[in-house]
């Protein structure tokens, strides 16, 4: 049952009024916590140690999607923070259900996602008995949270709350953990008011960038002859896209971003030159590694951007503008490191931004474009996946949420999706987390009750996570489900194609009939087998107002390029229209 | 090359399991680790020896200022500095050699804090090299035990930071 429609509070004043001497539970004041935070949603999954908080989730005006799986639970609070901004939270048991959102956790890590985590404990006394359903969780998270807690009185934990919120959300976001034993949330403690101080004299944000350090920048910018801007997820979390575009267009230079930078900078404007890397545009990649002065704004030099390190950039000056300083200098050698928030930073340096005519550079980078274009061979009669999103980007004139698994079609879509704006893609990219795209699709639509949300699956990586389905038809959300079935771990059978002479070891798998599994669940399935089927199917299919879940059997061996292969320089990419290799 | 990095830290439960699982996690080498309670019993300072470079020392204390109960980290590289580590050491000492190994704890200026018809456990403090050196000493009559604290260290002249 969806509960938003379940009651209506009883009478009484509202809960964020609460406050002064009144003794409440440890579930009470959690719930009124939340509240006090803006928490409107809650995913999650109860239990034996939870039963205190569910109980007093029942009287709460705070919504609760129950998943079919915690990992879902993680992964839908994931997505809903991607989309909005806000923190997802998510409310699970101790033991199993905690050690379920440890995936999640480390796909929010990885990815900078703002969450809270509430996990339940065993009794603050039979901690370290091996007591039924216990597991040290704060041990298990540490390396893979922001940061965590465990709350040992009743009276520590609003205050806790509020760290763990401010902590999620500040500066490089993050998810935060809170271990909540039973005999806490249980207990009673009186509540102090929204100005209780929080006790974190170790953490501090750096917002406002160094003022010299942010016109050295512009400086190098003015001086450069062939700049490349590359922005990432940091300028989405920073809610910066408004100022990059401003910055980019002011400066007259190209930009390229990464996987989750897509969307800050318009695809389809001019000066795009979509994504870089392992498998980015041939002339994204190119112009990186021609370019004079590369502008890192919110990306951290991950290594499937790089390539080799040593050969990466090699004529340029290198701006790094991050929140986070552990960012800068950790992979590559910074020249001009800018500490603090995207935004803020780049607003600030618009005012010293020189107008420049950089024709000569542009036009290089035109007949890259038109040398190297992003194609496929459509000729026969199979389903391209390619031409499946193509398709879809094109029926949604590109403004639908795309969600993704990871693999071959989550390196399609980044390719053949036109993003145009921030917050619009969903997907894995640091942890590379197989079954994110449906539980992150559901997560997506309650954020965005109005938004087209579109899940583009591979067959395996949907595999992992299909449990989801009935969470998605029981709150009636209208997902639609693309998977691009090739019958393979399709990214492993690339790979075992091209470095393990064709020996697809347990890659290829079977699976049962998507289109009649998704209507056993009670959604909508269909199948396209041709080509020709493909614009109706997904006609269709956006008009469907349940959840959706089309199977496309795509050509078997279809591969992902251009690809970087690793080790390789990035202008070293195979797979290029012609053979001919550009000067670095 | 080894580096001498003093963390202040507020002194909470799970702290320490913090701080060496991120050297573990990034794979950084920690030489010696020594954790005590200060003047202020709401901290503790972990005196940290590590091995690395430049760029590694740098990664380093970034991540460790990323933790969020630790509060300032001190760089002692190049810093003239008070270093200490503090032993305990059981050496066998038969009595035709007790003399001898008596002149020996002496002459670095160690200090016998029990002893038995067999054994002397003595305790010394010192620099690395110090304490290195009266292992070596005492090898050839055979040690029972060795404790040591690890490094700890205090720049000679104050620094306000
Ligand atoms: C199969 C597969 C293939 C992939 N291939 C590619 C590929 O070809 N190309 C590609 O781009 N990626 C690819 N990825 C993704 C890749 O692994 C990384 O996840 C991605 O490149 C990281 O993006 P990012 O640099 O934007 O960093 P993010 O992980 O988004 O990090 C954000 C950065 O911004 C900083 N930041 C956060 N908030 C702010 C703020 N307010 N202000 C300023 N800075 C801030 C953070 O400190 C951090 O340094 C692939 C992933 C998979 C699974
Ligand atoms: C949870 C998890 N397990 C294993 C992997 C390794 N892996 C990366 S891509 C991939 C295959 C994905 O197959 P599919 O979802 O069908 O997508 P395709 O590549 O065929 O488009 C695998 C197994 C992973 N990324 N995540
Ligand atoms: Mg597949």
């Amino acid at each position: 049952m969806d509960n938003t429609r379940k009651r209506t509070r009883q009478s009484g004043p509202p809960e964020t009024s609460r406050k002064g001497s009144e003794q409440m539970t440890g579930a009470q004041i959690l719930c009124e916590q939340l509240l006090r935070e803006g928490v409107d949603t809650v995913f999650g999954y109860p239990g034996g140690v939870v039963l205190p908080i569910f109980d007093a989730l029942y009287d709460s005006p705070i919504r609760f999607i129950l998943t079919r799986h915690e990992q879902g639970a993680t992964h839908a609070a994931d997505a809903y923070a991607r989309a909005t901004g806000k923190v997802g939270v998510v409310l699970v048991t101790s033991g199993p259900g905690a050690t379920n959102t440890v995936t999640g956790l480390a796909t929010a890590n990885m990815d900078s996602t703002p969450m809270v985590v509430l996990t339940g404990q065993v009794k603050t006394n039979l901690i370290g008995n091996d007591a039924f359903q216990e597991a040290d969780i704060t041990g298990i998270t540490r390396p893979i949270t922001k940061h965590n807690y465990i709350v040992k009185d009743t009276a520590l934990l609003a205050r806790t709350i509020k760290e763990a919120f401010h902590i999620a959300k500040t500066g490089r976001p993050g998810p935060v953990l809170v271990d909540l034993p039973v005999d806490v949330s249980s207990g009673s403690a009186v509540m102090g008011d929204e100005t209780e101080p929080m006790d974190l004299p170790g953490y501090h944000v750096r917002v406002n960038g160094h003022i010299r350090q942010i016109k050295r920048a512009a400086e190098a910018i003015n001086r450069s002859e062939r700049p490349v801007i590359y922005a990432g997820g940091g300028v989405i979390l920073s809610n910066g896209s408004e100022a990059l575009r401003a910055l980019v267009d002011k400066a007259n230079a190209p930009v390229t971003t990464t996987l989750l930078g897509l969307g800050c900078y318009d695809e389809n404007a001019y000066r795009s030159l979509r994504m870089l890397g392992m498998h980015g545009t041939a002339y994204a990649n190119f112009a990186v590694q021609e370019c004079d002065l590369l502008v890192s704004v919110g990306a951290r030099f991950d290594d499937r951007i790089t390539g080799d390190v040593k050969r990466f950039a090699p004529h340029a000056k290198i701006i790094h503008i991050d929140i986070d300083p552990a960012s800068i200098s950790k992979c590559v050698k910074v020249d001009i490191p800018v500490v603090g928030d995207a935004k803020y930073i780049l607003s600030e340096m618009l005012d010293y931004i020189e107008p420049r005519d950089r024709s000569d550079w542009f036009a290089r980078i035109d007949a890259l474009k038109s040398k190297y274009p992003l194609i496929y061979d459509n000729s026969g009669e199979e389903i391209k996946p390619q031409y499946v999103i193509e398709e879809v980007s094109r029926q949604t004139q590109g403004k639908a949420i795309v969600c993704t698994g990871v693999g071959q079609h989550q390196m399609w879509t980044a390719q053949f999706y036109k993003f145009s704006q921030p917050r619009h893609i969903m997907t894995s990219g640091g942890l590379g987390t197989m079954g994110f795209g449906l539980p992150a699709a559901i997560g997506a639509q309650i954020a965005c009750p109005d938004a087209t949300v579109v899940d583009i699956d591979g067959d395996s990586s949907f595999s992992m996570t299909l449990n989801e389905i009935p969470t998605a038809v029981e709150h009636g959300l209208p997902l639609k489900v693309c998977v691009l079935n090739n019958g393979y771990m399709g990214m492993v059978r690339q790979w075992q194609e091209l470095f393990y002479r064709r020996r697809y070891s347990k890659s290829e798998l079977g699976h049962p009939c998507f289109a009649k599994l998704a209507e056993a669940f009670g959604a909508v399935g269909l199948t396209a087998k041709t080509k020709a089927e493909v614009p109706g199917v997904i006609e269709q299919m956006l008009k469907e107002d349940r959840c959706c879940v089309v199977d496309f059997q795509i050509a078997r061996e279809e591969n992902v390029w251009p690809m970087v292969a690793s080790g390789k320089g990035l202008h070293e990419m195979s797979g290029l229209p012609t053979d001919a290799s550009e000067m670095v | 090359m080894k580096r001498t990095l003093s963390v202040l830290v507020q002194n909470q439960p799970g702290v320490l399991a913090h701080v060496a699982g991120m050297f573990a996690a990034r794979s950084f080498n920690i030489d010696s680790l020594a954790v005590g309670r200060t003047e202020d019993p709401g901290l503790s300072r972990m005196t940290i020896v590590v091995l690395g470079d430049d760029a590694i020392l740098e990664q380093v204390r970034k991540q460790l200022g990323k933790i969020v109960p630790v509060m300032k980290i001190f760089d002692y590289t190049g810093d003239n500095l008070v270093l200490r580590d503090l032993m305990l050491l059981k050496v066998s000492a038969p009595p035709e050699k007790r003399a001898e190994i008596q002149a020996m704890i002496e002459m670095f200026h160690g200090k016998v804090v029990d002893v038995d018809s067999r054994f002397v456990m003595v305790e010394i403090a010192g620099p690395e090299e110090k304490i290195e050196a009266f292992i070596d000493m005492c090898r050839p009559y055979g040690i029972k035990d060795v404790v040591r604290t690890g490094m700890i260290a205090m720049p000679r002249h104050h620094r306000s930071k």
